[in-house]
């Protein structure tokens, strides 16, 4: 069973979120969404001050399988992408919630968040898929 | 082994070597080589062994049975390819003036109209140079209609989530934004989710039908009326139209405009990147938008149709008339078939993939829609036994060439997990089809006895398993000379 750390937040497109002390929000996918991309080739993350709206494209992951957009569950404001991830997709299999983070954004509500799945809703989710 | 290090310096092939130097003189200076190209150096005989070696690592229709959905591998007819390489043919230059080329104006002309008549379309233009341009040809007809209308607010495409990769590129190719419509349960597109998206900014919706899971899109009118009441048009993918030949026409669907791939359904070759030909079809409101040239006919003679004619068209995609060769193989393929024979191969197509279909399933392998009929192709989900025995469909698919087939489609549509997409194509026998079905059973059995085999394999092929994923991270395309 792949991990869904009880701290984040989850989406039913798979990306999970958290909400950074300073009111900012991470983003990534889930330890379940990359496994089932398997090994991913390249990322795609979003330039700083793009506008977000609820459910729009954020950012692209390739595997060898497929390439799929990630979305962004709330609206908000890019605040920096992780560049790194352009040499180091791994990253991302290898550390889903760690190093693997996609994009920061500021949030234009800060209560999206609590619309969003808690970890055990998003394992039943998984489960029920 | 490259060919380059069979190269030792002045050997050589005389009989085949140029007869002294060529004058460039009618060359600027400034463009002319300071040294000779680095050509591989060889013998006559080690050129003719490096390239039969290498055509026998070939897997292809010629030698073995190739299912890949949605790719439509049927046998190309031999004749198709000496008649079209008649010297009339060959040996025209694309310049010549039409009255010196009356039978080939003829053969076009007649290709135009049975496309015509067999999509049910207004009007067709052969030119597109494969499937990609032809795509790309299709939307900015529907760019330029929309355009000439003063229409400007039309800013998407709907494409289903079924859909092949290219319509969403294609898409945004032509500067439009692409909304994606969900498929329901049964493989349908979601009607529903199509009435909310539709509106004032629709262009028109991307449709392959049957669409890529091997269904026939039941609700296809209505889909054609919720798009055409709000002011979109449709357009077809004619990646599947195999299945339907002969028997339903996506123009009496209402399909406004239409791609079709030569290389599929009319049997020319598949190339690793061409030459191809991806002709359109149109209805009547889009055909003053096709682009040239087209061939015209009044009763005496052929002739080219040009800009000067059709001051709407989309212009020209290619210097002449795009991949003529190919054109011709297709034209004899339809004539070799008639109108009887063209029916024919929807029917062989959609049997043998429902006896293949009915076979697998009865053998133990689930159907990604058991509930369905399949068209052309159908769909077999391993995802039991990536759960069950841990073996993928990607293991499935590289044992299979260890049996002799090629594989089918794997991974594609994205919308079933651990999936392989079957098309047999109707010119299997048999025979054959059975031959898979044991080769899928004995597979199934080694998934669960020695599932390392199926891990490892290909066993038997020129390479073993490639490291696909550092092949995408390490991109190395250049040779960097021997050693």
């Amino acid at each position: 069973m792949s991990e869904t750390p009880d701290d984040l937040k989850y989406s039913k497109s798979h990306e999970w979120l958290r909400g950074n002390a300073d009111g900012t929000v991470t983003l990534g996918i889930t330890d379940h969404a990359q496994a089932q991309l398997g090994d991913l080739v390249f990322v795609e993350v979003p330039e700083a001050g793009r506008e977000l709206e609820a459910k729009d494209a954020c950012a692209v992951v390739e595997s060898v399988k497929a390439a799929s957009d990630v979305y962004t569950p709330i609206a908000g404001t890019v605040v920096e992408g992780n560049e790194s991830l352009g040499d180091t997709p791994e990253a991302v299999n290898n550390d889903a919630y760690g190093e693997g983070w996609l994009l920061r954004l500021k949030p234009a509500d800060a209560s999206a968040l609590d619309s969003l799945m808690t970890a055990s809703e998003y394992q039943a989710f998984v489960e029920s898929e | 082994m490259l060919i380059f290090e069979h190269s030792r310096p002045g050997r050589r092939a005389p009989s085949l070597a140029p007869a002294g130097e060529a004058a460039a003189d009618d060359i600027p200076a400034a463009f002319l080589r300071d040294g000779v190209p680095g050509l591989p150096e060889v013998s006559e005989m080690q050129a003719v062994r490096h390239y039969t070696r290498l055509s026998q690592k070939n897997f292809s229709i010629d030698t073995q049975f190739y299912p890949l959905g949605s790719c439509t591998m049927k046998y190309n007819p031999r004749a198709c390819n000496s008649l079209a390489m008649l010297p009339g043919f060959l040996a025209r230059h694309p310049l010549a003036p039409a009255s010196d080329g009356q039978g080939v104006l003829a053969c076009l002309y007649e290709l135009q109209e049975m496309l015509k008549d067999i999509t049910g379309m207004k009007a067709v233009s052969l030119t597109p140079a494969a499937g990609a341009q032809g795509e790309f040809a299709g939307v900015a007809m529907i760019r330029a209609y929309h355009r000439q209308r003063g229409d400007t607010a039309r800013s998407e495409i709907l494409v289903p989530d079924a859909a092949h990769g290219t319509n969403p590129a294609t898409a945004t190719m032509c500067g439009y934004k692409v909304k994606e419509i969900p498929t329901d349960k049964q493989g349908d597109v979601d009607i529903e989710a199509l009435r909310a998206a539709v509106g004032p900014h629709t262009a028109g919706i991307m449709l392959t039908n049957p669409s890529t899971l091997g269904v026939f899109e039941r609700r296809i009118k209505e889909i054609a009326a919720i798009v055409h009441e709000a002011g979109g048009l449709l357009y077809y993918d004619g990646a599947n139209l195999n299945a339907i030949l002969g028997k339903v026409r996506p123009g009496d669907m209402g399909f406004d405009v239409i791609h079709m791939n030569l290389h599929k359904t009319f049997s020319t070759p598949h190339g690793g990147g061409g030459p191809g030909a991806g002709p359109v079809g149109v209805s009547g409101r889009l055909e003053p938008f096709l682009p040239v040239p087209l061939v015209a006919y009044d009763g005496d003679e052929y002739r080219w149709v040009s800009l000067q004619e059709r001051p709407q068209s989309i212009g020209r995609l290619s210097a002449f008339m795009g991949n003529v060769g190919v054109l011709l193989r297709a034209y004899i393929y339809a004539r070799l078939l008639g109108r009887e024979g063209m029916s024919r191969v929807a029917e062989f197509a959609t049997l043998n993939a429902n006896y293949l279909m009915k076979r697998l399933q009865a053998a133990g392998f689930d159907l990604a829609y058991p509930e369905r009929r399949a068209t052309h192709e159908f769909i077999v989900t391993l995802k039991r036994q990536a759960k069950q025995q841990g073996v993928t469909a990607m293991d499935f698919a590289k044992r299979l060439l260890d049996f002799g087939y090629h594989a089918p489609t794997t991974y594609f549509p994205l919308l079933v997990p651990e999936c392989l997409l079957i098309e047999p194509t109707e010119t299997e026998a048999r025979e054959e089809l059975d031959g898979f079905v044991e080769a899928m059973q004995e597979i199934q059995e080694e998934a669960q006895t020695n599932p390392e085999l199926l891990h490892e394999a290909p066993h038997t092929q020129p390479v073993r398993r490639l490291d696909e994923v550092r092949a995408a991270r390490e991109l190395d395309v250049r040779w960097n000379g021997a050693g």
